[in-house]
């Protein structure tokens, strides 16, 4: 009997070749080595300078937080979709606190108003039953009125004039800015008062191939580190071992994949996912705060379908938060290149990296034997390369697009090996045979 | 069935009573009467002018509340208007611009376009859905971001009227393809508007559109399977329809709609597509397919609704009280009402268990089970 389950259970393929954790290392391999070919052939050492690492982790660190919010949402069976709204309601609350009480404040004000926009959701959805998105774009249609009016009551006093440089539109500046961290001795930190050397630098400015590349990229993550932004990895970390190490991470996992399965265990569902809500509120209002403290003061519109992005990094991510890291970091980092570059030369040496990258694909596909995809790689890195050659005037609006079209090629290319959690998205009530 | 048309209507007029509270205890914060500013609402709405202009404003709420309704009737989430409306918008604007036509043709022909980019913008989505299981909601915000780029692409250059200008824009459409407003009409039946406005030419379509969407969901086959799928997709699979081909026909055809989002103010007032065009009327179309509940009637109320609060609120701000109470009033009736219209649906569920239960003989579940399969004794 037992033997006739096991055997009926879909097993996993074992995998003909290589594990999963080489594939994934030649992977950035391949990758570093394209890049930094394009660097090379491009001749634009803003491809992997500091700068553009520098970028890349302010841009990513507010998406990144907004997708870590998600994910504790999703995790515990509720759809956030709502992250926009509560990111807004974040950086309201953080640019009021920030203004009258300094940037940690900021930090605390950012948290709470994401919290409110948070148990908003779970109220609607835990509580009631409410659609998922349904709810969630509710809150994305609310936090802005809400933010506005909040702007004309605080920061414009009642004849209309201005408090402190505010307006409706942006809050007073914040006190002081919060502090920055560089790595001492790798990236030339200061240690004790010391001004330690920085080799890191020193190796990047050599322009050696690859070499250079990867100092650049560590150069960029360990030097003029804003206080939030390590918070930020710091709560990462956190959140993998939360989530995967304890009790508290089974039981808000299993509300977002068996309800039903752990209500029967004794485990609090709608109290789980109300937990959950509250993290993920907590994390997307952080996600603005870090954008306030970033901008020194609270703008109407400051967050830009970051929230939306963030949902993205989750999807790209796989669920996970080594996944919404990395997916987050792609986004930053087109965000970087296209800051400190012109656009003409960033295009053309995208394109470059597109085509190479394509034409190492095709080559991966061809080991693999899959010859679908081969052509479809083969075909598309000539498109690349050729549009590389003949394009002269191209434009910084398809720069824009790319982390969005990424978004799409990644998820459509991942679609079947995706696994968001099984529940997720589905009102749950006691007593439901889900 | 009565108890089901009571709900209906008690859950917007639970929501309402909500949004009241809501914005009053927001205007008791910022030191406003409540009082003072709902008279001074209610003044901004009173009178045929006043009537016109929501309506004028509720014509493209209520083309975008369709456009996205279609899809919800399915479960089918196209965030995607947005990006579909504008791109489509776009390129009827400069299509239309590029050619002289005889009038009805050439806006029949700006329509073609409009519908025709819409519904190829959205199949997008449908066929990353159905292909690769690539879920809409992620699918169709992408597009929104990259429809942006698209657009602003081609307004940089390619498709601008005059490159030295401020502002960005197409060429501007010629008389030809203008909508002209139905005041003449009104005149003709005796009956005068009031001056300085004018009804919205785009009305009667808006109206034709709001009949084809009734017509397809009660009327046709399509219609019965898009509803069932939407209840019950097992159902629906097992009576022999084919879900793959529904959700690329759906968001298509709701594309399709998305496309004609943008031709009210295209036709009948702005004449070109340029910074200056309305942006937002996708996600508003999301708001008004929620708070009409996706029924072609229902949208139309929830679209007068959302033009009423913003017609009454705006001029607010001219007698000291924050006009931002209107997205209060708006998010909070929102919210309220999608709430509102689970809680109403529960109840309603449950009576009509009840019911059920009281008109079944009062046996115990187990004892039936035993005496129907005759196996108690062993």
């Amino acid at each position: 009997m037992t033997v006739a389950v096991e055997t009926a259970r879909p097993t996993a393929t074992p995998r003909r070749g290589l594990s999963r954790t080489t594939t994934m290392w030649i992977g950035v391999l391949a990758v570093v080595l394209v890049v930094s070919a394009a660097r090379e052939i491009a001749d634009n050492p803003n491809l992997t300078s500091t700068g553009t690492f520098g970028v890349m982790v302010r841009t990513a660190a507010p998406i990144a937080l907004a997708g870590l919010g998600g994910l504790f949402a999703e995790r515990s069976g509720t759809v956030n979709i709502g992250l926009e709204g509560m990111m807004i309601m974040g950086t309201i609350f953080a640019g009021w606190w920030g203004w009258q009480l300094g940037p940690w404040v900021a930090i605390v004000g950012g948290i709470l108003g994401g919290v409110i926009g948070g148990l908003l959701h779970a109220l609607a959805t835990a509580t009631f039953g409410v659609n998922h998105i349904v709810s969630g774009f509710a809150i994305n249609i609310i936090a802005p009125g809400v933010a506005r009016f909040m702007a004309g009551l605080l920061f414009v006093d009642a004849s209309g004039a201005s408090i402190d440089g505010g307006s409706i539109s942006n809050s007073p500046g914040i006190s002081s800015p919060i502090g920055r961290f560089t790595l001492p001795i790798l990236s030339g930190g200061d240690l004790f008062g010391w001004k330690s050397p920085d080799p890191l630098g020193w190796l990047e400015a050599r322009e050696w191939f690859v070499i250079s590349d990867v100092a650049g990229l560590l150069h960029g993550l360990t030097t003029g580190l804003t206080l939030d932004i390590i918070l930020t990895a710091a709560l990462f970390v956190t959140a993998g071992y939360l989530l995967w190490r304890t009790a508290f991470g089974l039981r808000l996992r299993s509300a977002g994949e068996r309800p039903t399965a752990a209500d029967s265990l004794g485990v609090p569902v709608i109290r789980y996912r109300y937990y959950g809500m509250v993290i993920s509120g907590a994390l997307a209002g952080l996600g603005g705060a870090v954008m306030v403290l970033f901008a020194n003061r609270y703008q109407e519109g400051q967050t830009g379908g970051r929230g939306f992005l963030g949902l993205a990094t989750l999807v790209v991510g796989n669920w996970r938060p080594a996944g919404v890291a990395f997916g987050a970091a792609l986004f930053g980092y087109f965000q970087g290149i296209t800051l400190r570059t012109s656009p003409e030369k960033l295009v053309l040496a995208l394109l470059l990296v597109a085509s190479l990258g394509l034409f190492v694909a095709a080559l991966l596909a061809i080991i693999r034997r899959q010859w679908i995809p081969v052509f479809g790689f083969l075909i598309l890195a000539v498109a690349c390369g050729w549009i590389y050659l003949i394009a002269s005037r191209p434009n910084n609006q398809f720069v824009y697009i790319t982390p969005y079209l990424v978004t799409l090629i990644v998820v459509s290319a991942r679609g079947q090996a995706l696994r968001p959690p099984a529940q997720a998205g589905i009102p749950w009530r006691k007593g439901m045979q889900v | 069935m009565n108890r089901r048309i009571l709900g209906q209507l008690l859950a917007p007029l639970l929501a309402a009573a909500v949004a009241i509270i809501v914005s009053s205890i927001a205007l008791l914060i910022a030191d406003e009467s409540p009082i003072t500013a709902f008279k001074a609402m209610w003044s901004n709405i009173d009178g045929t002018g006043a009537i016109i202009l929501i309506v004028n404003r509720a014509v493209p709420y209520y083309v975008a509340g369709v456009a996205v309704a279609i899809g919800f009737k399915m479960n089918l989430f196209n965030i995607g208007a947005a990006g579909q409306y504008q791109l489509a918008a776009l390129l009827a604007a400069a299509a239309g611009a590029a050619v002289s036509l005889w009038a009805p043709l050439h806006i029949a022909f700006v329509f073609v376009v409009a519908v025709v980019v819409g519904a190829a913008y959205a199949a997008i989505a449908g066929i990353l859905k159905v292909w690769r299981g690539v879920n809409e909601v992620i699918s169709t915000i992408m597009l929104n971001y990259i429809a942006i780029g698209i657009s602003a692409f081609l307004l940089s250059e390619p498709l601008r009227n005059d490159l030295s200008g401020n502002l960005a824009a197409t060429r501007s459409l010629p008389n030809s393809a203008h909508l002209p407003a139905l005041d003449r009409l009104f005149s003709a039946i005796g009956f005068h508007l009031p001056g300085g406005v004018s009804l919205d030419g785009f009305l009667p379509f808006a109206i034709l559109i709001g009949i084809g969407y009734w017509l397809l969901l009660n009327r046709s086959r399509f219609g019965f399977n898009l509803r069932v799928s939407g209840a019950n997709p097992a159902a629906a699979r097992t009576a022999g329809v084919n879900p793959k081909r529904m959700i690329l026909i759906t968001i298509t055809l709701s594309g399709a709609i998305a496309g004609m989002i943008g031709l009210g103010p295209l036709l009948t007032e702005e004449f070109n597509y340029g910074d200056q065009f309305p942006k937002s009327l996708g996600f508003t179309g999301i708001a008004i397919a929620l708070l009409g509940r996706n029924h072609p009637v229902g949208v139309a109320a929830a679209a007068v609704v959302w033009a009423t609060i913003e017609r009454a609120t705006q001029p607010l701000s001219t007698i000291g009280i924050p006009q931002e109470i209107g997205v209060i009033l708006q998010g909070s009736f929102l919210l309220a009402a999608v709430i509102a219209y689970e809680v109403v649906k529960r109840w309603s569920d449950a009576a009509e268990a009840r019911a059920a239960a009281g008109r079944t003989p009062d046996v115990p579940m187990a004892e039936t089970a035993i005496a129907e399969t005759g196996v108690a004794t062993t």
